[in-house]
């Protein structure tokens, strides 16, 4: 049986490899998109252009300007003198911060009144104006603190000091390579095992009859669920061969420290491909036709990437929301991963992780291996 | 419109009427997963887990303490020493902790710069960033409140006041709704026309239709016509749903958000096709659209990261990515009203990328066999 297997899998893996388009298919998007994606998503701004909009050109006010032009998060990129400039540059997105010093700036600072500025941000994209606005009043603060002590004035009575553990200076692709990683790990698996099974499935019976293929399968002394692990395996192999390589991209290349233990890691990617593998291996077995087999991936992949807490916290979710994230197998992968790489947590404090992937790659296996014997004969 | 062409349409509907599962793309899908993500898609953190941790117990640490307890923002728990805090940190039940020293209370009222300190988890960075947000802001109002006690008041030499346009309350919902909507029709156009040439291909049938006397332009519109009027319906229920179902403002007008979204439509299913062509072949079709569409419009279109702070070679990649254009149209549409500054340079690298699309299917489109 062991050699009916390992033969099928052999024919299946020459089968996958042999056409250069699916070759190219398989391989090169997921590291290619792994490098794009890597520097894309990242909430961290840089060198968001602002303006600024000076009515007291004072001394104080244009340590102030500096502060503001000085931090790696801003550009000052437009000067402007009047107020009818401000919302063209806004409305365009020339700029989607206007900084305004009003007129009595230096006189109220210097006799130690509150002096004013006003922030215009761009409301559009509402996380980057927070962000900004964030970073805008971390700015406004420590100009704050600085003057004070320059000018002897008591501060407050107590003190507030922030510390991030697991991610120092809080860099947002910390958390999101990790993240590609297992989107990554998802859409390849998911591709390659529709590939490669929806050759046998009821969808393309014609085509193979036509090529006689079918028939040769039909007479093998091979039972469904040979077919099926050898279908299987290409897909295993593959997806745990391109994990690897992308995390070697997202340590090496991305410097994302990995501090826990690998065989954690390893651990977590098997049981995530096989949960993955079931899911495509479901997927084509219900499909009738090509078109469904696609949606199929669609209807799946999509809300499976949206709903794993891969960009926005599953804690922000509706209620009811949560419940459907329970089921996503990539909820879990990337709790583990994000844990793995930057906290190092040890494998019993991911155990509540790793068994609801083992429930839904059971499952999925199980269920696809019935739904398969039901349909090839 | 000619005879032949209305035989092709009639032809493609009834192959879209066979199998439903193209009204499931057109319909069912946008408002599935405009349902799913409208609700599901948010940035306002609420209930952050904040532990409190007072070594010893006194009436301003209480105070302090109270602040955060009544506060929509956070889900507090107390400790009384940091090693538990600690502990649950690392097992994921908090997502930061307060330690309030033991001599907090006397250097408070000695004005000796009592320290808090906060620890926050930081591998979700923006999370971590939000929190100190409102952990400073709760802790600022705390401390006037302390001082005016004292009769004294804050000093705060530059007082800052921010305002937000277009949208004052940081709604998240308001910029994550129109995008979520770019990012539906990026995945029915494409999905609409990705498999119908490759079908032809595969099927032989295309070249039965190469020995009609029918030409590639009646071809081609016989081929986009049905899906570009199955794909405007499914517009135009998610734009429905984003002003009725989710309560985003619409300030610009809806004809000009009828025009660019069907401008949109149009690269969408232009797309689409040329990945039909090129494939020749369903599997490769289907395979080259679930990695073309869905994540580069997720990623690269502006929807969430913000397309200048990405390095500038990733910047050029995504002038490729049509739903970035459309995402820009929109929320300034939707946000901002209608600023012909904003739309009209998006609308023509729009029309561009069109042109591009039904420009390199007609060419990798003969009506001969190879």
């Amino acid at each position: 049986m062991l050699q009916r297997i390992l033969a099928l899998i052999i024919k299946e893996f020459l089968a996958l490899l042999r056409d250069p388009k699916s070759r190219v298919v398989t391989f090169v998007p997921p590291l290619i998109q792994l490098v794009v994606f890597g520097y894309a998503a990242s909430y961290d701004l840089n060198h968001v252009p602002f303006a600024l909009y000076d009515q007291d050109r004072g001394q104080v006010a244009r340590e102030l300007v500096a502060a503001f032009d000085g931090s790696p998060t801003l550009e000052l990129t437009r000067v402007i003198h009047s107020e009818e400039e401000i919302a063209p540059l806004l409305d365009s997105r020339e700029v989607i911060l206007v900084l305004r010093i009003d007129p009595r700036f230096s006189e109220a600072l210097l006799t130690g009144g509150s002096a004013q500025v006003q922030l215009l941000l761009d409301g559009r994209n509402s996380n980057t104006a927070q962000v900004a606005l964030n970073y805008a009043s971390e700015i406004v603060a420590a100009f704050n603190e600085r003057w004070s002590r320059e000018q002897g004035v008591s501060g407050p009575p107590a003190q507030l000091v922030m510390r991030a553990w697991f991610n120092p200076n809080l860099e947002s692709r910390w958390f999101f390579i990790p993240g590609v990683v297992g989107v990554l790990t998802l859409v390849v698996t998911l591709v390659v095992t529709l590939v490669v099974t929806l050759v046998v499935t009821a969808l393309s019976v014609a085509r193979e009859r036509e090529h006689g293929t079918f028939d040769q399968l039909l007479v093998t002394p091979l039972r469904p669920l040979e077919i099926l692990i050898g279908k299987a395996a290409p897909a295993f192999v593959i997806g745990v061969v391109e994990a690897s390589l992308v995390i070697l991209i997202a340590h090496f290349w991305f410097r994302v420290p990995l501090i826990g233990e690998l065989t954690t890691l390893y651990a977590g990617i098997v049981l995530f491909v096989l949960a993955a593998i079931g899911i495509g291996l479901m997927i084509s077995s219900l499909a009738e036709t090509l078109q469904q087999a696609v949606l199929g991936a669609f209807l799946f992949m999509v809300p499976a990437v949206i709903l794993s807490g891969f960009a926005t916290p599953i804690a922000n979710m509706p209620e009811a929301v949560q419940l459907l994230t329970y089921g996503d197998p990539l909820r879990y992968f990337l709790i583990l991963l994000r844990g793995v790489f930057l906290e190092g947590t040890p494998l019993e404090l991911l155990l509540d992780q790793l068994w609801p992937l083992v429930v839904i790659a059971l499952t999925t296996l199980v269920s696809a291996g019935w739904l398969f014997r039901h349909r090839i004969y | 419109m000619n005879r032949r062409v209305r035989g092709l349409i009639r032809k493609e509907i009834l192959q879209v009427l066979r199998d439903p599962s193209s009204i499931a793309i057109a319909f069912l899908l946008p408002a599935a997963l405009l349902l799913l993500f409208g609700y599901g898609v948010s940035m306002d953190a609420k209930d952050l887990r904040l532990g409190i941790v007072t070594e010893q117990a006194s009436a301003e640490a209480a105070s302090f303490a109270a602040s955060f307890q009544h506060n929509s923002y956070f889900k507090s728990r107390l400790f009384s020493t940091r090693q538990q805090a600690q502990t649950a940190l690392t097992a994921k039940q908090l997502d930061g902790f307060l330690v309030l020293p033991g001599d907090f209370a006397a250097r408070l009222k000695g004005e000796q710069n009592a320290p808090i300190q906060l620890i926050v988890n930081g591998v979700d960075a923006n999370t971590a960033r939000l929190m100190e947000g409102y952990v400073r802001g709760t802790w600022e109002r705390w401390l006037e409140r302390e001082l005016a006690a004292r009769a004294r008041t804050l000093s705060k030499p530059v007082a800052m006041q921010p305002r937000i346009w277009f949208n004052p309350e940081l709604r998240s919902r308001n910029y994550l709704v129109p995008g979520l909507v770019a990012i539906n029709m990026t995945l029915v156009g494409a999905l609409l026309t990705a498999l119908v040439m490759a079908r032809e291909w595969e099927r032989g049938t295309l070249e039965a239709l190469m020995a009609t006397p029918v030409t590639l332009k009646e071809l081609l519109i016989g081929k986009i016509l049905p899906y570009f009027l199955l794909g405007m319906g499914g517009m135009g229920i998610s734009v429905s749903m984003a002003i009725w179902q989710f309560d985003v403002p619409l300030r610009g007008s809806p004809w000009l958000l009828l025009l660019c979204s069907a401008l949109f439509l149009l690269v969408a299913l232009g797309m689409g096709l040329l990945i039909s062509v090129v494939a020749k072949s369903q599997f490769v079709a289907g395979m080259i659209a679930i990695v073309t569409t869905f994540l580069p419009a997720f990623l690269l279109s502006g929807f969430l990261f913000d397309i200048d702070s990405m390095p500038l070679p990733v910047q050029g990649i995504t002038h490729i990515v049509a739903a970035r254009y459309f995402i820009a149209i929109l929320q300034s549409l939707f946000l901002a009203g209608n600023v012909w500054s904003v739309i009209l340079p998006n609308a023509l690298a729009l029309c561009l990328m069109g042109l591009i699309f039904f420009g390199l299917v007609r060419k990798k489109l003969h009506k001969r066999l190879e």
